[in-house]
């Protein structure tokens, strides 16, 4: 579905260059739900906007379907952190949800019921006619992810969509993606730095280290599917998945794609560990 | 209480022209200086000299002319404008040459358009585009520029193009900067448009303003100042009213931006 190999991002400066990613291979399958996540200032942004072909990499490539990613792909929608600058602060909800829509030109009809469907999908379903900025922050957050919802896109990525929100509204928009992803059947990529967030909501997280970026660690969160905020954080299994994709994290402070091998030695001996524990 | 506060309002809009027209009143009632006529007497010329045939003979034509002058402004500021805020190459061409053409004062170059342009309406048009473009172009280009980097970002991914792009994005985005750039170029429209008249002209209110003044008729001469007084304040007026409708989610925006 959606191979990631080799991918390299160099940003060359006036007088020095910086390695943002160094050497990144990772697939997501269909229909899957992936967690990013590393350390601060990891090329985490770096690394989705390679993958929505914003940036184009410096090596390596994405690919969507075995195609090559050089450009925005028709069957994909981003939903960025900063939700009061991805939202048309000139349009209503309603059209904000349905400008994407316009271009695939599916008939007033479809493009009502898309729209309806994914304000209600939302919880949106009475603010139509409010401005973003007449809405709270989740509640803005909310919009973007209806918009995406009736893009009907093959794969969702996320940047860090719920960094800006409070804690509550967060645990809300957490259930509310997994709802989604398995409702609409979608691939999902999550990108995060909250380690608690990485574990909780998807099927594997990927560990990044920091910059020059590498891949630490493709782990397995092998939760029961069923999932809520109050059993499956209580329970043993999240506490130890938690701690090991800390661990990983504290250690990937200190480690980047030139100290890589050593690290990953040791993440197996890890994750080693843990299965037997 | 809408009607309380409309009534507030228009309290509060028309209340200090209210005290210095009655200053007017008082300081000039009975007044004998032959330049400063008393403004009852201005008043009274005021109906005759602009309810009659001036009205057709002169406002229109200036009307007409400003109109004319300003709205081709605005399109060749806008356009340019956008070309120039979205390619980085242009605007490092160009930027040097537009701020020294905006630093000519507009009025100089009347004279020197009169030289190809003729002394008939294309002059003044001309004179009040040359002179008003400026500030809708400069800040158009400051508009478009400071376009938001992730609403851009989110167009491309939802593969919001060319001419969807241009007006759902860069233009409505760019459109509180253009609209006070269009404010600033009405006043120097009036001001242009009265300025090429008073030069060469047969018709409209500089003109005539001027031959009241050559041939002593000074109430008549005050009266044409007022008209244009009012002129501009009702333009304004319309002005404020349309960028009200036009802006309403910007100054929304702005509101929850300082109440939180």
């Amino acid at each position: 579905m959606l191979d990631v190999r080799n991918l390299q991002k160099i940003y060359t400066g006036r007088n020095r260059s910086v390695e943002a990613l160094r050497n990144l291979t990772f697939h997501i399958g269909a229909g899957e739900l992936v967690c990013l996540v590393g350390p601060s200032g990891c090329g985490k942004t770096t690394l989705l906007k390679c993958m929505a072909g914003l940036i184009d990499p410096t090596d390596g490539e994405v690919r969507l379907d075995g195609r090559p990613v050089d450009g925005p792909p028709p069957g994909m929608a981003v939903v960025f952190q900063e939700y009061g600058r991805s939202l048309f602060a000139w349009m209503n909800v309603r059209d904000n949800v349905a400008l994407p829509l316009r271009r695939k030109k599916l008939g007033k009809a479809r493009e009502k019921e898309l729209v309806d469907h994914a304000l209600e999908v939302v919880g949106l379903a009475d603010a139509h006619q409010a401005y973003p900025w007449q809405l709270s922050g989740g509640m803005q957050q909310r919009v973007a992810i209806a918009r995406a919802v009736a893009f009907e896109p093959k794969v969702l990525l996320m940047d860090e969509p719920f960094a800006a929100v409070d804690a509550q509204t967060r645990a809300e928009l957490e259930d509310l993606i997994r709802r989604l992803w398995r409702e609409l059947g979608v691939t999902v990529l999550f990108v995060t730095h909250d380690i608690d967030e990485a574990v909780y909501l998807g099927q594997r997280t990927i560990i990044l280290s920091t910059s020059p970026t590498v891949v630490l660690e493709d782990l397995t969160i092998d939760l029961p599917d069923e999932r809520d905020q109050l059993h499956t954080r209580s329970s043993t299994r999240f506490a130890e998945l938690r701690a090991h994709v800390y661990e990983q994290i504290q250690r990937a402070k200190h480690h980047n794609g030139d100290t890589h091998a050593a690290v990953a030695d040791r993440s197996d001996e890890l994750a080693l560990h843990k299965s037997e524990s | 209480m809408t009607v309380l506060t409309l009534a507030r309002r228009t309290g509060l809009v028309l209340g200090l022209p209210a005290v210095l027209f009655a200053i007017w009143w008082f300081a000039t009632a009975g007044s004998t200086d032959f330049y400063v006529p008393p403004l009852s007497t201005i008043l009274g010329k005021f109906g005759e000299v602009w309810t009659g045939e001036r009205l057709l003979s002169d406002v229109v034509p200036s009307l007409v002319r400003l109109l004319t002058g300003y709205l081709l402004a605005v399109a060749v500021g806008v356009g340019l404008g956008l070309v120039v805020g979205m390619h980085r190459g242009v605007r490092d061409v160009l930027e040097p040459v537009l701020e020294l053409f905006r630093a000519i004062p507009p009025p100089v170059l009347v004279p020197v358009i009169m030289l190809f342009a003729g002394i008939g309406d294309t002059m003044k048009v001309i004179v009040i585009v040359s002179g008003c473009m400026w500030p809708i172009l400069l800040n158009t280009v400051e508009g478009v520029r400071a376009v938001d980097e992730v609403l851009s970002d989110t167009c491309r991914s939802y593969g919001i193009t060319g001419p969807s792009r241009l007006w759902h994005l860069v233009l409505r985005s760019a459109s509180p900067q253009i609209v006070t750039g269009m404010r600033q170029a009405l006043s120097i429209a009036i001001i242009l448009m009265v300025i090429s008249e008073m030069f060469a002209a047969s018709n409209g209110l500089g003109f005539t303003i001027v031959q009241f003044q050559r041939s002593f008729a000074i109430p008549e001469m005050w009266s044409g100042v007022l008209l244009l007084g009012l002129l501009g304040f009702a333009l304004s007026l319309l002005f404020r009213v349309a960028e009200n409708r036009v802006l309403a989610w910007y100054h929304g925006l702005r509101r929850a931006q300082r109440n939180p």
